[in-house]
């Protein structure tokens, strides 16, 4: 059971650091600021993820319980992790991108971002 | 009264909670501090915060929280595939409006937050009036079909279960 275990956290790490790796390999590749974007967004919340659960696991089979400090790092990473994409994205928008290069808002009112620039 | 002194259920719920998990034990110290927190922290704060989120349908924002969960999955697996094999000029980047039939900012906030979570789309802004928001996405042949993917998997629950 223990053995089976220390499998499960080892695939687990690896997965974990695999996708930390991508994630950071894919800021290499990719080629504007707005693809580069994408690349820590989205490969990197399931190498922190796997690496909770190996830690939770780990902390379990080590006989200290459950612990339920990861599930607020998840959660928090989750509520973070957007909020800190869009506000590089409006810095990207603000001071590198052309607005004609934007689709129409298909509203009255501009983008956010390009409102505030007028002004 | 009690909504006097619980301005906001959810938030006092949600901090109680945070409290007890962060210090990890359900002892009687832990629970008088996480109902001080729960308490105070709200009411010092809802002057900034006059509106109150509501969330009609608990169960189906479970079920919401568990689709996002799996979509975000399986949007690692996706970006990590166009990143690792498809050719740089392969990819073909797409800007996308979508417009919006929500109203309220928390639920706008949630969607827009899905949208940079799940496969291949990020959230770059919204327009000046909340009615429309900008999405970038890493690769996208086909944005009209995106637009209508995010508004039937997303907005449509999303509209359900806050409006």
């Amino acid at each position: 059971m223990t053995l089976l275990a220390d499998y499960a956290i080892a695939a687990l790490l690896v997965l974990g650091g695999a996708f930390g790796l991508i994630g950071s390999f894919g800021l290499l590749k990719l080629k504007d600021p707005m693809q580069r974007l994408h690349a820590p967004t989205k490969a990197t919340t399931i190498g922190v993820g796997a690496a909770l659960v190996a830690s939770a696991l780990d902390l379990v089979m080590l006989g200290q319980g459950v612990t339920w400090q990861g599930v607020l790092v998840a959660v928090f990473l989750f509520l973070t992790a957007p909020l800190s994409a869009l506000y590089l994205a409006k810095t990207n928008l603000a001071r590198n991108i052309d607005r004609k290069s934007l689709p129409p808002t298909g509203t009255k009112a501009d983008w956010a971002t390009f409102k505030t620039a007028a002004k | 009264m009690l909504r006097r002194l619980f301005p906001h259920p959810y938030l006092s719920l949600t901090l109680a909670l945070c409290w007890v998990l962060l210090s990890n034990s359900v002892s009687l110290g832990t629970l008088v501090l996480a109902l001080i927190l729960a308490t105070a922290i709200p009411l010092f704060t809802s002057p900034w915060w006059p509106g109150r989120p509501r969330i009609k349908r608990p169960f189906a924002f479970a079920a919401y929280a568990a689709l996002v969960l799996w979509d975000v999955i399986v949007a690692n697996f996706h970006v990590a595939r166009i990143i690792l094999f498809m050719p740089r000029d392969k990819i073909r980047s797409a800007w996308v409006t979508v417009p919006l039939d929500l109203k309220s900012p928390e639920a706008i906030s949630l969607l827009a937050g899905t949208i940079t979570m799940t496969p291949g789309t990020l959230t770059a802004d919204f327009s000046a009036d909340g009615r429309a928001l900008l999405v970038h996405a890493l690769h996208a042949p086909d944005p009209k079909a995106l637009c209508a993917e995010i508004k039937s998997r997303y907005e449509s629950r999303l509209k359900r279960i806050m409006e």
